[in-house]
């Protein structure tokens, strides 16, 4: 998958994660912030690289502001970003 | 068994991951009011998510749909049908031909999915005039039909009245949905009380359901689910009858006597009936399994 513009999903709320992707340089750049990184942001990033290689994204740069999602919750909101930086439109 | 049935915004992972430990019944993941159009796509990935990674112990899991006449509904059904919620959440139910219309897209997703077919079933909700109106030809319209939903906001604006905090406005549709579905044989919600504070008015509107024959109601807020829950279980004072509803039976059967009686009372097939649902109820608050002589 292209990442074709920029384009976020999620939202600063508690527990979720607003992710803005946009175009890369060739590779995938993760710029995370997020109130448990001491303890998982490792996991964070490692969960965020995983979903986008599934998407087929190769070169992105990936902005992440984190206050407490699960990993289901930053699959789907990486999920989303992808589909909305790579679509013509949606539904 | 569904006493509550809370309603959580389905693009809120907040309210989304916490869903299972708020004590509801089921709780109805909305992808239609609570989600604005531009954030549709993001709500559908975001339940597939929560679906498919966890655990909402023993809620039963629905998906409020988005209406027909919205581009919406098919990509909604497509998301969340894999993931096997067990009900589907049909807004604004016009007549019979809607339901049908729904039943023949989950029966085409069941088997391209390799379903088990007719697994998914059907919540119909009733919320405009003619909803109100053919609500029993709705609920016949396929064996997928579960239950009818009573959905009061919508309703008052399409029939030009004020919601008010009493519900007179509503008491019509109330009566009519109550007495729709048990034509039909299915089970029939009551619509939420939508001031979150006001707790008092809450037990009395759900009491008040209650009395009218509704199964169960409708929660907007995690802090209603204990109440509905109390006011739509069985009282201990109904589950002692319903017990000695069955003792007396007993006692008649053993002494070889056609017809019994219960406090000066002859025990007829209505209180058998009646008794025979207090102790499933009362059962499956239990977590136990009814007994099956009763």
């Amino acid at each position: 998958m292209k990442i074709a513009r920029q384009a976020a999903a999620g939202s600063l709320e508690s527990s979720d994660i607003l992710v803005t992707m946009a175009p890369g340089g060739g590779e995938v750049e993760i710029i995370l912030t997020s109130s448990v990184e001491n303890y998982y942001g490792d996991a964070i990033r490692e969960t965020m690289r995983r979903t986008l290689e599934e998407l087929g994204v190769t070169s992105a740069r990936v902005e992440a502001v984190d206050h407490g999602a699960l990993e289901c919750t930053i699959k789907a909101r990486i999920t989303t970003a992808v589909r909305r930086a790579g679509e013509e439109a949606r539904l | 068994m569904r006493r509550s049935m809370l309603f959580l915004p389905a693009n809120s992972p907040n309210m989304v991951v916490n869903g299972g430990v708020l004590g509801a019944d089921s709780l109805i993941f909305d992808l239609e009011d609570a989600v604005s159009p531009d954030e549709k796509d993001a709500a559908r990935d975001l339940l597939r998510g929560a679906l498919e990674a966890l655990d909402f112990g023993r809620c039963e899991r629905v998906v409020r749909i988005n209406g027909l006449d919205t581009p919406y509904w098919r990509a909604d059904l497509e998301a969340v049908l894999p993931l096997g919620p067990e009900l589907i959440m049909l807004p604004k139910t016009g007549c019979g031909e809607d339901v049908r219309q729904l039943d023949g897209a989950l029966t085409e997703l069941e088997d391209a999915h390799r379903l088990t077919p007719g697994r998914t079933g059907i919540i119909a909700l009733l919320e405009t005039a003619a909803g109100v109106e053919n609500a029993y030809a709705a609920a016949l319209a396929s064996p997928r039909v579960k239950a009818l939903f009573l959905g009061a906001e919508d309703l008052t604006a399409d029939l030009r009245c004020q919601r008010t905090k009493e519900g007179a406005e509503i008491l019509y549709a109330r009566g009519r949905l109550v007495c729709a579905a048990r034509a039909a044989g299915v089970e029939v919600y009551d619509t939420p009380f939508t001031n979150v504070d006001d707790l008092e008015g809450l037990e009395k509107d759900a009491s008040f359901a209650k009395g009218l024959g509704f199964t169960g109601k409708a929660c907007i807020s995690p802090a209603h689910v204990a109440a509905v829950n109390r006011i739509f279980s069985p009282s201990e004072k109904e589950i002692e009858y319903a017990r000695e509803v069955f003792a007396a039976i007993e006692r008649g059967r053993k002494q070889g006597k056609g017809a019994v009686a219960l406090r000066g009372k002859m025990i007829d097939a209505p209180i058998v009936a009646r008794a025979r649902l207090v102790l499933k109820a009362a059962a499956e608050m239990g977590g136990e399994e009814a007994d099956s002589d009763v």
